[in-house]
């Protein structure tokens, strides 16, 4: 089974921050919801691994305490 | 309203048994409980069948009918006269706004008796469920008869029933409760529902029109003439088109039923040039949940009073009539004594499984469908704008898990298979169909499984095995090449559904599940798996035998 990888693994992270708020910038509230959903849901079937993505919504939910 | 159909009035019998004994009484004679009267009058039992009403499902309810139900029913002799009068379909078809996103064929397959689905209006379904109880000559119906108390006892049941000329009482060995979702039976008893309601509210308007749409189910989300809510449209027999507008939790459902407002909605959806009556219109809203338990002692519920879901996949009355199959040959063969009272706990314990899976499955649709909060409609949203584009998200899209019958895999009568095996139907699962020739003319292998006893179902020639002791299940061959007393696989199909290469066993209930398989026939298994599967443990052998 694989696991949920939490160490420094991005090629470019500014470069990921970027983009990610580049996506957002003209969207309001509700259009930012969906546009994230649909990029969780796009690389989620990437993955095609439920499990890990169960351990990745575990994690995020850790980090936000 | 409904101007295609005209109930029938069946009149009241005056009683000429007041505080006698009856080994089965069924509480409710609506779809589960008279489909449960007819299984066990073709058993050979006799049942009291008591009803408060006097004609069948009044106005538009369930349409559609599975494959698994019409299995069923062509086990009671009804499938073909359904699936001439019904309209079949297998495809259903999703669009987001005014665009298809999604389309699913429910049966991909040649090869089966019955299609994926048939439409059929439950009032059709439950006269002709009459009409085959009184053709059995055992099954005693009584209208106008309403169960006003029940007292549970330790060998049976008394109860109270009230008439136009009075009340009288009755005692049950058994009861079958089928009073629907508002049971008094499950009141009476004190018994609560678990699960959970949705806050939402959706308006049936069933019309009659001749109009171009294919026999498909078509469902929209948001579309053009409904912004904001779903519709999901459905042909059913007699050129009445059933279309269900959701209306969301705030609207009045008073104003909705009002014959205008419903017109317009339509009018809007079809066109101004599309001529249509209105036949039946109503405003429901929907819960999914269940009893705890199905068996307290001698009284059994089955249909909407064990259980309810969303209509969103069909679920409902489909269950019901698995719960009738599962319970029919179980209480028919305590009754005869060919199994001890355990065999009842069965019931419970595989129709909780099966009823817990339509109960998810119906959740998880009305979820998507009515979303709960913004993050919920985001999902939602995101996956019919992805669906369009993109392959993946389709199997997301959640318009209702169309019913499939349940797979009894955690079953006590299951008896595991003692050697690997790859495809093929497990322990607890439904017996497939094939085409099949018996004595050179075209037949089906469903045809020839279960029913009044359990069948084993063996690959190859009769003289491949030994002779079967009596007693045991009645054998069914089949081969590849015409042979006599064998069942002729021309196509090999049967042999590739069960994954059954030459000289394998499979024992299947009288309920066409499978109770256990064997690569190669084994006389002392296959007496070990039936017993088995018959809730017989070895003491009550021993008791039996003593
Ligand atoms: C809008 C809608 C659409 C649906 N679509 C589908 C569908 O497409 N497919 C599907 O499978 N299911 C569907 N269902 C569900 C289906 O209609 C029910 O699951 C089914 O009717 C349950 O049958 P039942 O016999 O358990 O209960 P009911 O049909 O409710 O029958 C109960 C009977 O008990 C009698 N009764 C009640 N109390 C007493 C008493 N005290 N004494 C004597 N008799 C009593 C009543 O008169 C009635 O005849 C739909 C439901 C709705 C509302």
């Amino acid at each position: 089974m694989s696991r949920l990888n939490t160490e420094p693994n991005l090629d470019d992270p500014d470069g990921l921050f970027a983009a990610l708020m580049d996506a957002h910038r003209d969207l309001d509230d509700a259009a930012s919801r969906r546009l994230d959903a649909r990029i969780i849901l796009l690389l989620a079937n990437h993955l095609g691994n439920t499990a890990l993505v169960r351990e990745a919504i575990a994690a995020a939910r850790l980090g936000e305490a | 309203m409904p101007a295609t159909y005209t109930n029938p009035r069946y009149p009241f019998a005056p009683v000429r048994d007041a505080g006698a004994r009856h080994k089965v009484v069924v509480v409710g004679g609506g779809l589960v409980g008279l489909t449960m009267a007819l299984d066990l009058a073709r058993r050979g039992q006799k049942v009291v069948l008591l009803d408060e009403d006097d004609t069948v499902s009044f106005g538009s309810r369930a349409i559609c009918w599975a494959k698994r139900s019409l299995e069923i029913f062509g086990r009671l002799g009804l499938g073909e006269a359904l699936l001439a009068r019904g309209v079949t379909w297998n495809t259903g078809r999703v669009f987001f706004g005014d665009r298809q996103v999604y389309h699913f064929d429910l049966l991909p397959e040649a090869g089966h008796q019955y299609p994926a689905f048939i439409n059929l209006q439950q009032y059709h379904l439950e006269e002709a469920l009459v009409e085959a109880c009184r053709a059995t000559g055992l099954v005693d119906l009584r209208w106008h008869s309403r169960v006003a108390a029940v007292a549970p006892g330790p060998d049976g049941v008394a109860l109270t029933v009230e008439t136009p000329e009075g009340s009288y009482a009755l005692h049950a060995d058994w009861l079958l409760a089928a009073d629907g979702a508002r049971s008094f039976v499950r009141r009476a008893l004190g018994l609560s529902f678990i699960g959970q309601e949705f806050r939402d509210r959706f308006l049936i308007a069933d019309v009659v029109m001749r109009a171009g749409f294919p026999a498909e189910r078509w469902f929209w989300f948001e579309p053009p003439f409904h912004p904001g809510g779903s519709v999901l449209l459905h042909r059913q027999a007699d050129d009445v088109w059933r279309i269900d507008f959701q209306l969301g939790w705030d609207s009045d459902p008073e104003a909705e039923r009002d014959p205008a407002r419903v017109a317009a909605r339509v009018r809007a959806m079809l066109g101004p040039e599309v001529e249509f009556a209105l036949e039946w219109v109503s405003v429901y809203s929907f819960r999914c949940r269940r009893l705890e338990r199905f068996r307290h002692g001698r009284i059994l519920f089955l249909g909407d009073a064990a259980h309810q879901v969303s209509p969103f996949g069909a679920r409902g009355g489909n269950a019901g009539v698995q719960d009738v199959d599962n319970l029919g040959w179980k209480l028919d063969a305590v009754l005869r004594g060919a199994a001890p009272d355990a065999l009842l706990d069965s019931y419970d314990a595989e129709r909780i499984a099966a009823n817990d899976e339509n109960i998810l499955n119906s959740t998880r649709s009305t979820d998507f469908i009515t979303p709960k909060n913004a993050a919920a409609r985001a999902y939602r949203d995101a996956v019919l704008e992805l669906a369009g584009r993109y392959a993946f998200a389709r199997p997301l899209v959640n318009s209702g898990r169309l019913s499939r019958p349940a797979v009894l895999a955690d079953s006590p009568l299951n008896t595991p298979d003692d050697a690997p095996w790859t495809g093929g139907l497990p322990p607890g699962a439904p017996a497939a169909d094939a085409p099949v020739r018996s004595d050179g003319q075209p037949d089906w292998l469903l045809r020839h499984l279960g029913g009044d006893g359990f069948t084993l179902l063996l690959f190859g020639p009769p003289g491949d095995f030994p002779a079967l002791a009596a007693g045991g299940p009645r054998p069914v061959f089949l081969t590849r090449t015409a042979t006599p007393g064998a069942l002729h696989d021309a196509e090999g199909l049967a042999a590739a559904r069960y994954a059954a290469g030459p000289g394998a066993a499979i024992l299947l209930r009288p309920d066409q599940h499978v109770a256990a398989r064997w690569r190669h026939f084994d006389a002392a298994a296959v007496a070990h798996a039936q017993r088995c599967a018959c809730g017989i443990t070895i003491t009550d052998t021993q008791r039996m035998a003593g």
